[in-house]
């Protein structure tokens, strides 16, 4: 799926590429938003999209990198090599949900 | 935003409060796709210095928006600079802040620095600093490199200075 098929099935990105709705939010586009990035999405990479749409469905915020590692139980280091160049925006991007507002 | 954006941060103060501006913000610069490099001078090698790492200091003297609230006295105003040299104030003031860090759940500066270089940024300590101070590369953490100012210029070329 291309951002223009997603636009066309009525699920709108913002400006900078994150789905205007969260609760819209499929596997299936995780996909092509990861393919977006090049990322093919592995089971490790299930593991974070997983855990961050859960932190925001209970917190309404997204997790910052940290609290990703912390609570996914994921390195730092597997994070940068899973979500190269920019994992903070990578992950909420692809899990469907707004940037982190965090800063660590 | 440019591919190849790259942040390079230079610390040369060591107190508490001068340790975390570059780690946050190269933290965050990470997390957003951005090269980091820190480069360590003068004061600022204490950050990276196994030994001084997380027992930096927070000396209220010559601060001036220091205020009684950070001292933790329940009335928040400005608050005069004579107190700031009483024994015991810069440790009070040192444990206050850093449990409002923590509280954050900002981790400590060991910890942090092991963050930064696992996300990919490079430390570099200052060779000039380390020979004056009679340093050597077992007192700092793992993963930091010591090279000359010229090093660093070269190392940073294109880079987005920042001079805490």
């Amino acid at each position: 799926m291309t951002r223009e098929e997603l636009q066309a099935q009525g699920i709108p990105l913002d400006a900078e590429g994150f789905l205007a709705d969260p609760s819209r939010w499929t596997p299936e586009i995780a996909r092509a938003l990861a393919r977006e990035e090049g990322i093919e999405l592995t089971d490790a990479h299930w593991v974070v999209i997983r855990f961050a749409r859960e932190y925001y469905e209970k917190n309404g915020v997204s997790p910052t990198l940290r609290q990703i590692s912390k609570g996914a139980g994921v390195p730092t280091k597997a994070l940068f090599t899973l979500f190269p160049k920019g994992p903070a925006k990578k992950v909420a991007r692809i899990a469907g949900i707004p940037k982190p507002a965090g800063c660590v | 935003m440019a591919e190849e954006r790259h942040m390079a941060f230079i610390c040369s103060k060591g107190n508490l409060d001068m340790a975390y501006p570059a780690l946050i913000m190269g933290w965050a610069a990470l997390g957003q796709g951005v090269d980091v490099t820190i480069f360590f001078t003068f004061w600022g090698l204490d950050i990276i210095n196994k030994k001084h790492m997380d027992r930096l200091k927070l000396p209220p003297v010559g601060i001036a928006g220091m205020r009684t609230g950070m001292m933790g006295f329940p009335v928040d105003v400005g608050m005069p600079q004579i107190l700031g040299v009483l024994p015991g104030m810069t440790a009070v003031a040192t444990a206050i802040m850093r449990k409002k860090i923590a509280d954050l759940d900002v981790p400590p500066v060991s910890e942090f620095l092991e963050m930064l270089l696992d996300a990919g940024a490079k430390l570099y300590a200052c060779k000039m600093t380390v020979d004056m101070m009679g340093l050597s590369q077992e007192d700092f953490v793992d993963g930091v490199e010591i090279v000359t100012a010229g090093d660093f210029i070269e190392l940073t070329e294109g880079a987005q200075i920042v001079f805490i």
